[in-house]
């Protein structure tokens, strides 16, 4: 196996090196080794296609008369077009309601409840909010309690209501609620579903029907591997989303199911899980991620070398 | 997407009566196994093996080639999956300690309450010890599926020492005359040294009661996780000598195709799947119908 793309580019770069001019040849071979990588860095393999194609039309279209080296230019062809695809500006969550209701949504144990409270401590201590979180997870063992638990860590209140099987009542009692004891946030935990269970995620539909959040979120392991692709693409079809959250940053994945989600679904990163605690929550930055796919600190020596 | 029937059908119409397999058919094999999460190194493997087997017999059949695609792919998962396809046993020690172990999320406890009724059930005697002291409401994860299964659980307080819980389980199955232990324990991701060497502790510790324990240490992978499973095989082997795999969540669309690379690797078998979040969502791993899951 190889390590990560930028040893594949490196490798592949060598057919490039010697070489005065990009050709249609040259980077063919130099792209077949990125699509590769990428898909090693767990990028959607249908999706690395379109990209190197996209990287091609570009590196063809270069004059090759620069300051840059052909090895040089196609690393930063490969970076740029990384960092355009997965965004500008990183995008906060959307606080405009009195209160603000925001829905957690994702596939089981990829973080929401974690978030949830992160996402809570951040507000109230960031944005000075009063954010009131709901316990809607009615299936999980336990899933009240720990937000319960994690509520008490963080200071923020927590509505729930054990017995009650509806979590579409939950929800709109909990706003309620809010709206009486002056909780100007409101973020509802859901439980974990897969994008093919129909019940579930019609559960969720309804929720979000009835609850009509200012912001609804998807909440992502970067772990997560080739479908990726299917599963953003039915939530975002049930839900129409408004942004991205992925988690278990703090890991060793290249997490190039970012790239694979943001091209299908054209949604905002909102916002990354670096950790278990509650401060460990960041905004999310392309270029950064886009360095992480692509092992730049490696790649930056590889254009300093070529 | 690809049909099973379609993918067997372009395969074998392309390759009857040719020494070579063509490179679209090979292509669209390579899209099979990718998007199922194995990885290209591996599927660079079964592909060369692939061309290996049909370059030597050029009178293929279809069945033949069928059977082929299934063996080669299925042949990289590790030997020891052969045999004991159907059930739940475990070996005759008693207690038979078995710890759990595995990154954030990816579906221990669940697991753990799956087995206990699975061996509860077969007549065992189960213990679950509760040596995941830190996530919120760990425990009482834990505790709802001991209710559920009606299997005593050995538990402290939160923030409590995980190896200490893990001996007083070992401890109170040996008095109790238990047949089986699971212990649970907190997720970690591999990459961080400490929490690594604390799951190297809670082993050891549980050797001061019975020296040959853990019997089993079970690695749960998440069946939608990408190429980062590697990593975590190898780290989690690393500190605790993993000696089998549960590969959970395959209710989904995502195949866990990423584990016949790593069963190849570090010879370990998928002994479980995950299938659901019932009680009774687990099943003994068979091989040919994980790899038929890839052409469905
Ligand atoms: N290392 C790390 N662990 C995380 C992060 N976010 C969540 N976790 C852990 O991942 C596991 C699952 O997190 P939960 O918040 O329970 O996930 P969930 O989506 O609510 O799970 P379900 O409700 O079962 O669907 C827990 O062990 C968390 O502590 C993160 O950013 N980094
Ligand atoms: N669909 C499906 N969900 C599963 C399966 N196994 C576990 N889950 C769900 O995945 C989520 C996480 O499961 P847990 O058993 O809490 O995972 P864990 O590894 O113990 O998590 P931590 O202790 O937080 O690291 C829960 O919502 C489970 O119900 C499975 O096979 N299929
Ligand atoms: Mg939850
Ligand atoms: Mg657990």
């Amino acid at each position: 196996m190889f390590d990560n793309l930028s040893d594949k580019l490196d490798s592949a770069l060598h057919v490039l090196k010697g070489h005065g001019q990009i050709t249609e040849v040259n980077v063919a071979e130099t792209l077949k080794e990125v699509r590769r990588a990428l898909v090693d860095a767990d990028v959607n393999y249908k999706i690395a296609k379109e990209f190197t194609n996209t990287v091609k039309e570009k590196a063809l279209g270069q004059n090759v008369l620069t300051a840059l080296k052909p090895g040089q230019l196609m690393v930063k062809l490969v970076k740029d077009e990384l960092t355009e695809l997965m965004g500008g500006e990183a995008a906060g969550v959307n606080l405009s309601g009195n209160p603000s209701v925001i829905l957690m949504s994702g596939l089981q144990g990829s973080g929401k409840t974690t978030f949830s409270g992160k996402l809570a401590n951040y507000l109230k201590n960031k944005k000075t909010k009063k954010p009131l979180l709901v316990a809607c997870d009615v299936y999980r063992p336990a899933a009240i309690n720990q937000l319960h638990v994690v509520g008490e860590q963080i200071g923020v209140e927590v509505f729930s209501d054990e017995g009650n099987q509806d979590p579409v009542a939950i929800s709109k009692a909990a706003i309620a609620h809010a709206k009486e004891n002056g909780h100007n946030v409101v973020i509802i935990d859901t439980a974990g579903r897969l994008a093919v269970d129909e019940a579930m995620m019609t559960e969720i539909s309804n929720i979000h029907t009835a609850i009509e959040p200012h912001e609804t979120l998807f909440v992502v392991d970067s772990m997560t591997g080739q479908d990726a692709v299917n599963t953003a693409k039915a939530f975002n079809d049930r839900l129409n989303f408004d942004g991205v959250i992925l988690t278990k940053l703090d890991g060793d994945t290249r997490g190039g199911a970012a790239i694979s989600i943001k091209s299908v679904v054209n949604k905002p990163i909102k916002f990354i899980g670096t950790g278990e605690k509650m401060d460990a929550i960041d905004v999310f930055y392309p270029s950064r991620m886009a360095d992480r796919i692509l092992g730049m600190g490696d790649v930056v020596s590889l254009v300093e070398r070529a | 997407e690809k049909s099973k029937t379609s993918f067997f059908s372009k395969m074998s119409k392309a390759v009857a009566g040719k020494s070579k397999v063509d490179d679209e058919v090979l292509d669209d094999l390579e899209d099979v196994l990718v998007s199922s999460d194995v990885g290209v190194a591996t599927t660079i493997k079964i592909i060369n093996r692939i061309e290996d087997r049909v370059a030597k017999d050029k009178y293929l059949g279809t069945d033949e080639l069928n059977q082929i695609l299934r063996e080669e792919i299925a042949g990289l998962l590790s030997e020891t999956n052969s045999g004991n396809a159907t059930d739940f046993t475990v070996p005759a020690k008693k207690p038979y300690v078995m710890m759990v172990v595995g990154v954030n999320g990816v579906g221990k406890t669940t697991t753990i309450g799956k087995l206990a009724n699975q061996f509860k059930s077969r007549g065992l005697k189960v213990v679950l010890g509760a040596a995941d002291t830190f996530r919120a409401a760990a425990i009482d994860q834990l505790q709802v599926w001991a209710e559920r299964t009606d299997v005593p659980i050995i538990k402290q307080s939160m923030g409590s020492d995980p190896a200490s819980v893990a001996f007083d389980t070992v401890q109170s199955a040996v008095k109790m005359d238990a047949d089986v232990v699971l212990i649970d324990t907190a997720g970690r991701l591999h990459n961080k040294v400490n929490l690594m060497k604390e799951l190297s502790k809670v082993k050891r510790v549980m050797q001061k009661v019975i020296p040959d324990a853990p019997h089993e240490v079970l690695l749960v992978l998440d069946g939608s996780t990408g190429q980062n499973a590697f990593e975590q095989a190898k780290q989690f082997t690393a500190a605790t000598e993993v000696t089998s795999l549960a590969v959970t969540k395959l209710d989904g669309t995502a195949k866990g195709g990423v584990v016949i690379g790593i069963s190849d690797q570090f010879q370990i078998p998928v002994k479980y799947i995950g299938v659901g979040e019932r009680v009774e969502d687990l099943q003994v791993f068979n091989k040919f119908e994980f790899v038929d899951s890839f052409f469905k």
